[in-house]
């Protein structure tokens, strides 16, 4: 009997796993994917929002200036990189210029840092901004993270806690016990007192299956480009003034040197795909506010789904029909900023009173940084190889990552199954060559530490095999 | 204390073993040369079709045979090879950072420095073809690697997109081992492989060139299922309507090679946007002093028989440069003119020329027959008629250095067709 059971392994589910492992409780932790932070976590903006824009008296206001305020501690505490970039929110006009003033009030007001630039100033900062911008509000303290970076090592530390994970567990039912739920998947059955609801774009379906939704997901499609990080395109994050649509298409310039662009927003078509009309819209509206923009140097595209709720703001709360059945949905932008925040607000209002959190003096809550070759000293390196030469024999040559670096990827805690879930993790495969390079090696060291033949070894999904059969 | 030598040559492919041995058959005695690999010979050893070696060895060899006596012939020089070593960065004095298992981490001093880095192939990524994201879609120099050096089949109903010569060979291959290949699009109005390619790995196996075509579409969640092909016009806009549904579970890319110079850009070696690698002279000395480029690193061949010549040259280049120093003439510039995508080299410093130097260009479109001019401003240095030209297939020139003596200026190259309409 589990205490507790968390549906979906995003950046919500791995943080409150984390968190959870704290006390003395069983908890699973479960996804249908393959890896963790595998859908909306895995294909968003990266960017921790201050707090400006959420409209007063909203959670995502309330929750969305406490979680930018946590993550530099929690990014401490997990290892995990995070870079402060600011950003610019770029008016083109004096109508444009009149909502900045909205803006700055709320920062004003939530104690949010914020300076006003000039036309001139903003452009010898950012000079690729566009020569229609007349007037920039700069937000200095926005950082940006890598998103699944966060919920892996929150995943990990969870799983060191205790905490069991399951992947390529879907969930396919819920029924009711006397003491609380069993939730069905098809390999295993899980008996818990709890749930609670992190299915991101799922939300709506999972609450379907013990009760009846107050509210729906209506996925909203969102379409970037990558740009090669010998780009040196923007230092800040450049928004357009948000408008009713969202917040625009933006550039930003993510913690490890590539550049995004985008994204659009699109509910009529909720697949992750890439189309050839979304990246039209993303190309034409980068223009608003830069110029000069080198899409040429574009080495991937990808397409991630916001969980829009159709309450406007975020809902935590417990299912008023299904006592127990935690409901965390609706969490779009600044859904990724917040995050820390939710955790911390539904634990408090909605888990504590209902079950006794006895601190588990035993729960380690940091996880040490896994050994980055090249972010160490020549020293720290000359003796990382002298312990295991492996980290001197070099496998992705874009992004200069070692075989060493691989095999610790794959038997961690939480660890890499898949050569997505290596890519995740070490980055093999996310620079210009796009794994073109590295792919087979990737390959050979994952069949090597898993005991699975080469053809076993999958790119994502259990029936995602890259190579079909042993040649004769 | 720094290790140093008179020479490095990074790579050890097809031009790095030439050049190292070039290097070393004249007088240069503490070369080495660094591959990122377990062996040398680069990309020629999964290669193992036939028609390497005609020009340099006048015979028909398969990629590994045509290595095998650069790696026989290295040997016999005693050529110092460093394998499974990384070059992580290279810097305008002439140092060298490279990592292997042996030694870890390692800064070398060059004298000279020889760029024989290869090149990586155009994905997906870059070509921003829209859809899904399943296992199954490739670089066809990858599924080459899969299928030649690790030994596994990547699929059995196979869509090829882009004519490129390993794209082609592929098809062949990949329908020698079992698989269907239901065809090849390329969106340009010709192929961009060559012309023998064409007849050997499609016309034999009856596979379809579709011409004006590209994949606008790719499904499958997990592995793929099935891609769209539309025609495209002349902007090379996809046409609505025309869309065409191949059920396939692999997709090979053979859109195109890159060469690969991350290393040279972080140094400040000037690129020649056109080729997407080092500006070179007619010694292929880069823009830095000592550094000299060549092989698919340098531009894109179609011919490994043409990068073993260049890599030669830049041998005796950096030997030329390691007994007398840089030129101290100015330099004029090589430009492509109307109808030419690009010149290598593309300056020269016309008294520094021992004797002779050719000159390696592209024309831009397939013509029948063409002019193709080379003049220094006003003065036409050569003229010829030249019959079926496509932009596949590399031309040559040669110039001796008496006839480029007293040129005063930028020299260009132009294609004009012939109209035989009148």
């Amino acid at each position: 009997m589990y205490d507790i059971v968390i549906v979906g392994a995003g950046i919500i589910g791995t943080l409150m796993a984390r968190e959870l492992s704290r006390y003395r409780l069983k908890t699973a932790l479960i996804d249908k994917e393959s890896d963790v932070a595998n859908e909306t976590s895995m294909a968003n903006s990266a960017i921790v929002h201050t707090g400006y824009d959420p409209e007063d008296g909203t959670l995502k206001a309330l929750l969305n200036v406490k979680g930018a305020e946590m993550y530099p501690q929690l990014c401490r505490e997990l290892g995990c990189r995070i870079k402060q970039t600011g950003a610019y929110i770029a008016a083109c006009g004096e109508e444009e210029e009149a909502h900045l003033e909205i803006l700055a009030d709320r920062a004003e007001r939530r104690g949010i840092e914020y300076a006003w630039l000039s036309n001139e100033e903003a452009h010898i900062q950012e000079p690729n901004l566009s020569d229609h911008v007349t007037k920039v509000l700069d937000f200095p303290t926005t950082c940006v993270i890598y998103p699944w970076e966060v919920a892996i090592a929150a995943a990990e530390t969870a799983v060191k806690n205790g905490t069991e994970l399951y992947l390529n567990h879907a969930c396919t039912g819920i029924d009711r016990t006397e003491t609380g739920y069993v939730v069905h998947t098809k390999d295993r059955d899980f008996d818990t007192k709890m749930i609670i609801n992190c299915a991101g774009i799922f939300a709506d379906e999972l609450y379907a299956m013990v009760g009846t939704p107050d509210f729906e997901i209506r996925p909203r499609k969102g379409e970037y480009y990558v740009l090669d990080n010998t780009v040196h395109f923007v230092k800040h994050i450049v928004f357009p003034v948000p408008s009713a649509k969202g917040k625009g298409v933006l550039a930003v310039p993510t913690v490890y040197g590539n550049t995004l662009i985008g994204p659009n927003s699109d509910f009529s078509d909720p697949e992750i795909t890439t189309t050839a009309e979304g990246l039209a819209y993303v190309r034409e509206n980068i223009t608003k506010t830069l110029k000069n923009i080198p899409l040429n140097m574009s080495i991937r595209t990808f397409a991630g789904l916001r969980p829009s709720g159709s309450r406007g703001d975020f809902i935590i709360e417990e299912a008023k029909d299904a006592p127990g059945f935690i409901n965390i949905a609706g969490i779009e932008s600044p859904g990724l900023a917040s995050a820390p925040a939710i955790v911390e607000y539904a634990i408090d209002n909605l888990i504590r009173p209902r079950t006794a959190l006895e601190i588990n003096e035993d729960a380690v809550m940091t996880r040490e940084r896994p050994v980055v070759m090249s972010e160490l000293s020549e020293e720290e390196r000359t003796e990382m190889i002298r312990k295991d030469p492996r980290y001197a024999n070099i496998v992705c040559r874009c992004e200069q990552i070692s075989e060493g670096e691989v095999v610790d990827c794959i038997n961690r805690p939480c660890g890499a199954r898949t050569v997505k879930g290596v890519k995740k993790r070490v980055r093999p495969g996310m620079g210009r060559c796009q794994g073109g390079f590295c792919e087979p090696k990737v390959l050979a060291i994952l069949s090597r530490e898993l005991g699975i033949p080469m053809t076993e070894v999958v790119l994502d999904a259990p029936d995602s095999h890259i190579l079909i059969r042993e040649n004769r | 204390m720094m290790k140093k030598y008179s020479a490095v040559v990074i790579g050890g492919g097809s031009a790095g073993l030439a050049a190292g041995i070039t290097l070393k058959e004249n007088g240069i005695e503490d070369v080495l040369v660094i591959e990122k690999d377990d062996m040398v010979g680069g990309i020629l050893n999964q290669c193992i079709h036939n028609g390497f070696g005609l020009h340099t060895f006048k015979e028909q060899m398969s990629g590994p045979a045509y290595a095998e006596r650069f790696k026989v012939r290295a040997e016999e020089v005693g050529l110092n090879i460093k394998l499974k070593t990384m070059v992580t960065h290279i810097h305008e004095d002439r140092t060298i950072e490279y990592v292997n298992p042996q030694e870890g981490y390692v800064t070398i001093q060059a004298d000279a420095i020889i760029l024989a880095v290869g090149c990586y192939e155009r994905n997906r990524g870059a070509l921003a073809i829209p859809g899904q994201r399943p296992a199954g879609v490739y670089t066809a120099g990858q599924a080459q690697r899969y299928l030649n050096i690790d030994g596994y089949q990547v699929g059995s109903r196979v869509f090829i997109l882009g004519s490129g010569d390993i794209g082609l060979i592929m098809a062949r291959r990949m329908m020698l081992e079992g698989a269907k290949v239901y065809g090849v699009a390329e969106i340009m109005p010709y192929s961009n492989g060559l012309p023998r390619n064409i007849k050997q790995c499609l016309e034999d196996y009856d596979i379809p060139l579709y011409l004006s075509h590209t994949v606008t579409n790719i499904y499958g969640k997990d592995r793929l299922e099935r891609i769209e092909v539309s025609k495209v016009d002349e902007k090379l806009r996809p046409i609505k309507g025309t869309e065409m549904y191949f059920d396939v579970d692999t997709l090979l890319l053979s859109v195109g090679l890159i060469p690969e110079n991350h290393l040279g850009d972080e140094a400040g070696i000037a690129m020649d946007p056109r080729i997407k690698g080092p500006s070179v002279d007619e010694n292929y000395m880069c823009s830095i002093e000592g550094f000299f480029a060549c092989g698919n690193g340098l531009h894109v061949h179609d011919l490994v028989d043409y990068v073993t010549l260049q890599a030669q040259r830049a041998a005796m280049g950096a030997v030329h440069y390691l007994k007398n120093g840089k030129p101290q003439e100015k330099e004029c510039r090589v430009m492509p003119g109307k109808g030419v995508l690009y010149t290598v080299p593309n300056r020269i410093h016309p008294h520094n020329i021992d004797k002779t130097v050719e000159f390696f260009f592209r024309i831009n479109e397939p013509v029948d027959e063409a002019v193709i001019t080379v003049r220094c401003g006003e003065r036409v240095l050569r003229q010829v008629k030249k019959k079926y030209l496509v932009p596949s297939v590399m031309e040559r020139m040669m110039f001796t250095a008496k006839q480029l003596a007293d040129i005063d200026g930028d020299i260009t190259f132009e294609m004009e067709a012939v109209s035989h309409d009148e």
